[in-house]
């Protein structure tokens, strides 16, 4: 993965930016020595690791914007970073980037519950907005794996999803209103408490824009009432197939699962050595969770059971305590852990049509052989968001190559029977060169002309998702002008 | 260089729509687009020429079993609400019909659904249009081709210009194609209903409904007659009935309620609201508000409005209004937006604050430079 090389004219002005950044940020906001600038050099995409020029951490909507005015003054780049959590780059630094950090913007601002929103600073984790609320019944939707760290900044940057969103969408559907500050330093309030903003969905494009357009600073969100339960049920098949079938069955029946979990065989297996939840021997496995009250949950688990009894399982699981519940979620929720135990893995995050499950997983087994790297499945199958793990040595010479070649195969299949490249983690460095795959350069020139309003001098996170040949204009009439 | 001045152009492919949205590009030529015609508001439209996109129309493809439908943007919604009813779907946000209250005829379009981001009661929960929409094809302004989104779910795959599309009424690109996640049609459904509460009142019962575990579908308040308060949920046999009945035992305290579970009755109740009725008359200007849900009494207080209502938990607030009343001057201060929807005198949409509408400004240029699409019509 190529990043472009860095400015000198910037680098070499360093010590003028950093006395001119102290003068409207506390000292120990503003990092800048070279010991303490490489805990900024990578996010949690470790391939790629670059230390910035300086990073800061401003602890207001004020100084953030004054943070933007003097970097673009000064014509430096800068990357946007919320936790760190990223598994695409979205927050790898360059050399002549500072790199900002929302981490002390962490207060909740307000909470409504007759309206049924919460208004946060946008360092704030994920988890910890439902914190703010599960004691009044209340919890925000959006559930990626890394909930436990990942900021709402970041989750609004690449509109993250996670388990639950077949039932109740991503963070684009979920996120009310913003405060932005753009590369110029100006504030701007986008949305509200209301439902729908005036003009333009300029909140729409804002979300998923990887840092890319502004930096969100405050985010008003809905939340929802916690429903009375939730349960689980295990269905174990013996061929991936089959399994594909099920779900689809389950979803044409009219059953609405909060979540449809997939594992595969070299998944299941893993997990049960790091987390012994006790599941049976078999190819493919789903956990399906519904919600409601008991009665609900049955009627619901029994429609499901009836679809998935034509399909032959080898066996069903039906949750009947939380003991139980706890159990059927403890492999999968290790999954990520148990394959980091056998091997380095690099993890995909493609979207199919659900019905394409079965070719897909069908060809990923072929290429898998093809390349020499095991690939091990966990995914969000009720909306078709896959993630292959493939397995490799990041020790042995030529390994990750290999793997990132086999993981770009994969993803191409995805846009070839009707998906996309990514479903939840965002483009950033990783699948930027492969985005020509599922847009044509007048799809990706019409992206980037959004860009040219919020950000004409391409400063903000300019060397992510799209590929760099595409905006080597937009960034050198940059430089030239640094 | 064909000059189109006076013509109505009836393409009947996206690449001969490009083509004719070409050559108004090199001619300046003003083009006014047309689906059904039958959500004919908003700023009037300089035109020189009207660009009909019924031509484009048809399912190209739907997939019950990952719960998508794409189709050109010409389609007729009733084509498409009949094809997924016969597999046991719908479209989740509800879009209103606007024949009613602005006096059209014709046949609606899912492209003019999206084009205003039709959405009606069951927006609360599920969302708007434009939560739906995953995918847009589209022709900009210089008569370029371009496709954003996909037909599946979860895609973050660059920006996100299916929602910028979504309600900007023609401005950024003629819609050529789009996708939706669709939803299964609930089993059952039931509607608790609550007689002669005031509207701060009823706006209360509806945000406790929305405080409740019941995943409610719908809440409403019609001021007419004394006071007609809705409250609808959706979902299988069992749970509809179980639902219902929690609810009415939980909100008892603020009232008795009726339980509906008659689905004609209840087709016909949220049919209604969807589409304005309770405003329904021929003289007035028809406005739709949107403000935080709590704040809804408070706008009809200060609207001084002939006929009012609330959908959205009271966050929608429809108001018929003597024509020409500054409705945004007597509801300055309370945050959120208005729209005049039938009459004229007031501009249409809401006046934005400098930064948003610079921005709003440059997306347009960039996609319209030459202000040939639907020019003057969000202004």
């Amino acid at each position: 993965m190529q990043m472009p090389d860095p400015n000198a004219m910037i680098i070499a002005r360093k010590a003028h930016l950093v006395a001119r950044l102290q003068q409207v940020l506390p000292e120990d906001a503003v990092i800048h020595s070279d010991n303490e600038v490489r805990a900024y050099e990578c996010d949690a995409l470790t391939a790629y690791k670059c230390p910035p020029l300086a990073a800061v951490l401003p602890a207001n909507t004020a100084e953030v914007a004054a943070v933007l005015r003097i970097c673009h003054e000064e014509g430096v780049p800068v990357v946007p970073r919320g936790s760190g959590t990223s598994l695409s780059g979205g927050a790898l630094p360059t050399a002549d980037a500072v790199i900002l950090g929302v981490a002390k913007l962490s207060d909740v601002l307000e909470t409504d519950y007759d309206n049924r929103f919460i208004r946060v600073q946008t360092g704030r984790t994920n988890l910890s907005v439902t914190g703010a609320v599960e004691q009044d019944g209340f919890f925000y939707a959006p559930d990626p794996s890394s909930q436990l760290a990942c900021a709402i900044a970041g989750n609004i940057a690449m509109n993250s999803g996670g388990a639950h969103c077949l039932k109740y969408g991503v963070t684009t559907n979920n996120l009310l209103g913003v405060t932005m500050v753009t590369m110029e330093g100006e504030v701007i309030e986008v949305g509200g408490a209301h439902l729908d903003a005036a003009g333009y969905d300029l909140l729409g494009v804002i979300c998923g824009s990887e840092g890319q357009l502004g930096v969100v600073t405050e985010a008003t969100l809905r939340i929802i009432a916690q429903p009375e339960g939730a349960r689980p049920i295990m269905l174990a098949f013996d061929s991936n197939e089959v399994a594909g079938a099920c779900v689809s069955d389950i979803i044409r029946a009219g059953v609405l699962p909060v979540a449809i979990e997939f594992m595969d065989r070299p998944c299941i297996q893993a997990c049960e050595r790091f987390a012994k939840a006790g599941y049976p021997e078999c190819e493919a496995l789903l956990i399906v969770e519904v919600e409601g009250s008991d009665a609900e949950i049955d009627e619901q688990l029994s429609k499901i059971t009836a679809i998935a009894a034509t399909h032959n399982p080898v066996e069903m699981r039906e949750s009947k305590s939380e003991a139980e519940s706890k159990a059927i979620w403890a492999g999968r929720k290790a999954a990520f852990g148990a394959m980091g135990q056998i091997n380095d893995y690099m993890c995909l995050d493609g979207t199919i049509p659900v019905s394409e499950l079965p070719l897909v997983l069908r060809r990923m087994r072929e290429m898998s052989a093809q390349f020499g790297l095991d690939v091990a499945n966990v995914f969000h199958a009720g909306d078709g968001n896959m993630h292959p793990l493939i397995l490799f040595d990041a020790n042995k010479p030529g390994d990750l190559e290999i793997c990132e070649a086999f993981g770009a195969e994969i993803l191409k299949l995805c846009v070839e029977v009707g998906g996309c490249l990514t479903g939840e983690h965002g483009v950033g460095i990783e699948k930027r060169d492969l985005m020509h795959v599922q847009f044509n350069r007048v799809d990706l020139e019409m992206q980037l002309r959004v860009k040219d309003v919020f950000d004409p001098g391409w400063l903000l996170n300019p060397a992510k998702v799209f590929p760099l040949d595409v905006t080597e204009g937009r960034r050198i009439i940059r430089q030239t002008a640094a | 260089m064909t000059d189109l001045t006076g013509t109505v152009l009836t393409p009947e492919t996206e690449d001969e729509l490009a083509k004719v949205v070409r050559s108004a590009h090199d001619n300046r030529t003003a083009l006014q687009i047309r689906g059904g015609g039958t959500r004919d508001f908003g700023n009037e439209v300089r035109t020189d020429a009207v660009l009909q996109t019924g031509g484009l129309s048809g399912i190209t493809l739907y997939d019950p079993g990952a719960l998508t439908l794409v189709a050109r943007a010409g389609t007729p919604l009733a084509d498409i609400e009949a094809a997924l009813a016969a597999e046991g779907q719908m479209l989740p946000f509800e879009p209103m019909d606007h024949r009613g209250i602005l006096g059209t005829t014709g046949t609606p379009t899912i492209g003019g659904a999206v084009a205003v981001n039709a959405s009606g009661p069951r927006r609360l929960k599920a969302g708007a249009c434009r939560d739906s929409l995953i995918g847009v094809r589209f022709v900009t302004g210089e008569g370029e081709i371009i496709k954003n989104g996909g037909r599946v779910m979860k895609n973050v795959t660059g920006y996100d210009l299916v929602k910028l599309l979504a309600g900007s009424y023609g401005t950024l690109g003629v819609l050529t194609e789009v996708s939706f996640k669709v939803l299964p049609r609930p089993q059952a459904t039931a509607t608790l209903v609550w007689q002669g509460l005031s509207d701060v009142d009823a706006v209360a019962i509806l945000a406790a409904a929305m405080r409740s575990p019941y995943d409610v579908s719908g809440a409403a308040h019609d001021p007419a007659d004394g006071g007609r308060t809705y409250v609808r949920i959706e979902g299988l046999d069992q749970s509809v009935s179980y639902r219902a009945q929690a609810l009415a035992r939980d909100l008892a305290s603020h009232g008795a309620a009726e339980i509906i579970a008659d689905a004609a009755q209840i087709t016909a109740i949220w049919a209604g609201l969807r589409d304005a009725e309770p405003l329904r008359a021929e003289q007035g200007d028809i406005w739709r508000v949107s403000v935080k849900p709590s704040d809804g009494p408070a706008v009809v207080a200060a609207a001084g409005a002939e006929a009012a209502f609330y959908d959205w938990q009271g966050g929608l607030v429809w108001l018929r209004m003597p024509q020409g009343a500054a409705l945004r001057e007597r509801i300055d201060g309370i945050a959120g937006h208005a729209t005049l929807i039938r009459g004229t005198g007031q501009r249409v949409f809401q006046p934005m604050p400098m930064p948003i509408a610079r921005l709003s400004q440059g997306l347009r240029a960039r996609f319209d430079p030459r202000d040939i699409l639907n020019s003057g019509k969000m202004i």
